[in-house]
């Protein structure tokens, strides 16, 4: 199996939003900022396990729709004064192809 | 070359230390801070309220990491420290992180006391000390069940009101015969348990806890007496200890607490120690102000100020349980050359006592009413002669003197070393030069500046009246709270500069406002959504982007990230046929749960997202439309039967509500809307706890508003009465649409009532008719662009993408 795997376009994902990519690992939501960059995070907010991928994007975060986390796409990590890190899924584009690790992809959740 | 400061704990202690000693003399340390939590610094005595649904955590941080960051200090989170190395001046952490000091403060506070009984080791026992506590105290709470509270002191008393709050039902433990007997007399430990008992807490005192019961979790306890209580989770606040065994390792001269002298070092003169942990002139404190009087001269030591001294604190105690007011200080046991003055009001539930000792004030107990505590506080600390006021005494600053005075009068009187606020220990003085030297004018820049409020906040009156005093009418007491923290301007600000310079798109509103951030946030972002929505209706596209999950995908988001459904069913009239729809798709998609909900519709819970858009579709095929179940908009319109059926009913009150609902569904409002018509005064619709309702009445109908039966329960009141069902339709279409424009986003209606006065209401909405015209018309045009079902659009395909997965890899993964 390749490292990296092609789950889809750059245009797949809406501007300001997310899509979701099921993986034996568990869900892995991907997002497009509003400057354009791409983001891939696990689907699991570190808090309840919300689905990251529903909440609202602004800058270089988004907010879960659970209990309003505030969740760095770029690293994962909860902001302000909570503790807890979604993991980053570390993704490639290859012109216009978005790939994600699949090491990440296919690692069952522990 | 900055000194190397290392400080061990992250609390509000040696939070306080810092500030201070930057202010002092910036830059002349480098800091290292080692915390046990895995946090930044909060305030932990504002947990209460935080438990209590209050208050959230983002409310009580005291320093974000960007305050760390600012003063360049090095923090160790949830490193506990392990050992302290005096001889080479350095300190060990559990993981191996080490840091060299030239000096040190250890502030490792105190830990609850877990009272060693049988038991109290199990999973579902807490103690109430940090925010991991009362994140398990809500988990549990959520799930609604019993609790006891072992202990019925302060921290006690506000763990059972937070967990009852939370809707849990609490029974309080207490060893003593009255509760607080620490800080009250018995008379107010008997009001408070009354106070407690009418809130539906259950109070045992004189109950020793023999057991703690449970096999893998609590399941109860069991008392002295044998008598056994059911319980999902048991709070120990029995009290709390110094936390001393890290110095005492050290070498350092500990007794219950490390011991300090009035320069607050220790035995070892490089090493200081402050906050709960402390034990001076014999005491040990655990109550906040004598720390931050001690963070002072911490600071100011380490400043290079060698006379600074601390002297020991008198203490005061407040009861953070909303609608219980109850203040206590000083000391009030019987002895042969004490006095007591004593004000009882048993219809008013008020209690006051003073203990005088030779003309002055030793004690003070004020139960119900509270707003002269820190005048007699005043008094006691500086042991002031009373003996001239001793007549009117008992009631408080306004009588002395004679007449009752003015409310700021009371202030005025007060002299400028006078303490304002307990916490931070800021006095009137400081209040006033604060506000005339560095020009301030609102609440928010007297707490940054001066600290005074910033805690617990029980003072906000007497500030804000040191300010009126101080500014005069330059001060207005409303200050603006910012939208969020991309902007500094209110929602009112925004709400009329949006229509004033005609912004028509959320960039628009940002550029031309001056938003601090390139996009907004997840607070800004849907109330500007809404804003643009509500005053542009024929010329703004709503941004899907800017909205809630569930308004985005026109469900109710549930824990488990499946969705729940709700078709509209006007006025709650449903029929067979839709029911069997109802039914059908329930079985065709496996959804778990079927519910009628409180407003007489029926939910379908467990849809799978990927679902929706066929659900739906099934739905619109039977004549159903969503009921924007999820919408900050119109829910429903709940009706009883009226004169259709009912032997009492006066108007075809289930003909209104259709009409009501058919009329006004779809619009979008600040937060949700929801109605109910009933056909006479017996109310079976519950229409008097609604945003509006209707009561039919044979002479026609009475409109009423601004009632709710969320977090708050607020009955509504009533606006008007009209004749004809035409007129009634039009005064709740006007009052609506005043409400979206004038009302803050996630503002519910009855808290927008109270905020512009029900007077301005009414005036617009009842008795300006042109107004009243206006408004409907402006609503009507509105709906002509609000009335589209969103299921149906999806179904037609509008954001597909929201409810596809972009790719799917388990079955491949399957098939390996």
């Amino acid at each position: 199996m390749s490292e990296w795997i092609d789950v889809g376009t750059v245009d797949d994902v809406p501007l300001l939003g997310s899509r979701v990519v099921q993986a034996p690992s568990g869900d892995i939501a991907v997002f497009k900022a509003a400057d354009g960059t791409l983001f891939a995070l696990r689907d699991r907010c570190p808090h309840k396990g919300g689905p990251l991928s529903q909440g609202i994007v602004h800058g270089h975060s988004v907010t879960c729709p659970l209990h309003n986390w505030v969740i760095s796409l770029a690293s994962g990590e909860a902001q302000g004064a909570d503790q807890g890190c979604a993991h980053r899924i570390p993704l490639r584009i290859e012109g216009s192809r978005i790939l994600l690790a699949a090491s990440a992809l296919m690692a069952r959740a522990a | 070359m900055p000194k190397k400061l290392v400080v061990i704990g992250n609390g509000m202690a040696a939070g306080r230390v810092l500030e201070e000693l930057f202010e002092r003399v910036p830059g002349a340390y480098e800091v290292t801070i080692f915390g046990a939590e895995p946090r930044v610094n909060y305030n932990r005595i504002m947990l209460s309220p935080v438990l209590s649904g209050e208050k959230t955590y983002e409310d009580i941080l005291i320093h974000d990491e960007a305050w760390y960051e600012a003063h360049r200090i090095t923090l160790h989170r949830g490193k506990p420290v392990v050992e302290i190395d005096r001889v080479a001046k350095r300190v060990i952490a559990a993981d191996g992180t080490a840091a060299e000091y030239d000096q040190l403060i250890v502030a490792t506070g105190s830990m609850p006391f877990v009272v060693p009984i049988p038991g109290a080791a199990l999973p579902g026992v807490v103690t109430y000390r940090d925010l991991d506590d009362v994140e398990k105290m809500l988990v549990t709470a959520q799930g609604g069940g019993r609790a006891i509270v072992i202990g019925g002191g302060l921290l006690g008393l506000e763990a059972a009101a937070g967990l009852k709050a939370q809707g849990m039902e609490v029974t309080v433990l207490h060893l003593m015969p009255t509760l607080m007997e620490r800080q009250l007399d018995p008379s107010a430990g008997y009001l408070l348990q009354k106070a407690f008992e009418d809130r539906g807490i259950a109070v045992r005192c004189k109950a020793n806890t023999h057991a703690i019961l449970g096999e893998t979790h609590v399941t109860g306890v069991r008392l002295d007496d044998g008598t056994e209580i059911p319980a999902d989770i048991v709070v120990m606040a029995v009290g709390i200890r110094p936390n001393v065994a890290l110095a005492k390792a050290a070498g350092l001269d500990t007794n219950r607490g490390v011991l300090v002298g009035d320069d607050m070092r220790t035995s070892d003169p490089d090493i200081f120690s402050v906050g709960e942990c402390v034990e001076h002139r014999g005491l040990c404190y655990g109550l906040v102000a004598p720390l931050y009087e001690m963070a002072k001269v911490v600071a100011a030591q380490l400043a290079g100020d060698e006379t600074a001294a601390y002297t020991g604190s008198v203490t005061a105690t407040k009861l953070k349980v909303t609608g219980i007011d109850l203040f206590s200080a000083g000391d009030f046991g019987e002895a042969k050359d004490r006095q007591d003055i004593v004000l009882r009001d048993a219809a008013r539930g008020v209690y006051k006592r003073l203990v005088l000792k030779e003309n002055r004030i030793v004690g003070a107990v004020l139960y119900g009413e509270t707003g002269d505590g820190s005048w007699f506080f005043d008094l006691l600390r500086r042991e002031t002669d009373v003996s001239e006021l001793r007549d009117t005494l008992i009631f408080g600053q306004s009588y002395v003197g004679g007449a009752p005075l003015d409310p700021t009068a009371a202030v005025a009187a007060l002299p400028d070393d006078a303490e304002i606020c307990g916490c931070n220990g800021v006095c009137k003085g400081k209040i006033v030069q604060a506000i005339n030297e560095k020009g301030l004018s609102t609440l928010s820049e007297v707490r940054a500046h001066t600290k005074a409020s910033a805690s617990c906040g029980t003072c906000t009156g007497l500030v804000e009246q040191v300010m009126t005093l101080t500014l005069g009418d330059k001060f207005a007491k409303s200050t603006v709270e910012p939208m969020c923290a991309c902007t500094d301007l209110g929602h009112d600000d925004v709400r009329r500069l949006i229509r004033a310079a005609e912004l028509k798109s959320i960039p628009a509103v940002m550029q031309e406002l001056g938003w601090k951030t390139s996009c907004g946030c997840a607070k800004c972002r849907p109330a500007l959504n809404y804003y643009l929505l509500c005053d542009w209706p024929e010329d703004y596209e709503d941004d899907g982007r800017s909205r809630f999950i569930n308004e985005r995908v026109h469900a109710n988001i549930q824990k488990d990230g499946t969705y729940s459904v709700v078709p509209r069913m006007w006025g709650g009239l449903t029929n067979p046929r839709e029911l069997r729809a109802i039914a059908d798709v329930a079985e065709k998609y496996n959804i778990p749960t079927v519910k009628v909900t409180g407003g007489q519709r029926i939910d379908l819970l467990g849809v799978r997202k990927e679902d929706l858009p066929a659900v739906w579709a099934d739905l619109n095929d039977a004549g159903m439309v969503s009921g924007h179940a999820y919408a900050k908009g119109l829910r429903t319109v709940k009706t009883c039967v009226g004169k259709e059926w009912c032997r009492f009913g006066t108007q075809d009150s289930t003909g209104l509500g259709v009409r009501i609902e058919r009329f006004m569904w779809g619009s979008w409002t600040p937060a949700k809307v929801k109605m109910g018509v009933s056909g006479c005064p017996r109310n079976c619709s519950e229409a008097t706890c609604k945003d509006v309702g209707v009561i039919c009445v044979d002479s026609g109908y009475e409109i009423h508003f601004a009632g709710a039966a969320g977090i708050h329960i607020k009955g509504t009141q009533v606006l008007c009465k009209v004749a004809e069902e035409d007129e009634c339709i039009e005064v709740i279409a006007a009052l609506t649409q005043l409400y979206r424009e004038q009302g803050h986003y996630l503002e519910r209606m009855y808290k927008w009532a109270d905020r512009v006065g029900v007077e301005s209401i009414r005036a617009m909405v009842v008795d300006d008719l042109g107004k009243r015209r206006d408004l409907y018309e402006r609503f009507v045009i509105s709906q002509r662009n609000a009335q589209i079902d969103p299921w149906a659009e999806r179904v037609a395909g509008r954001d597909a993408h929201e409810f596809r997965p972009m790719a799917n890899f388990t079955l491949a993964e399957a098939a390996e």
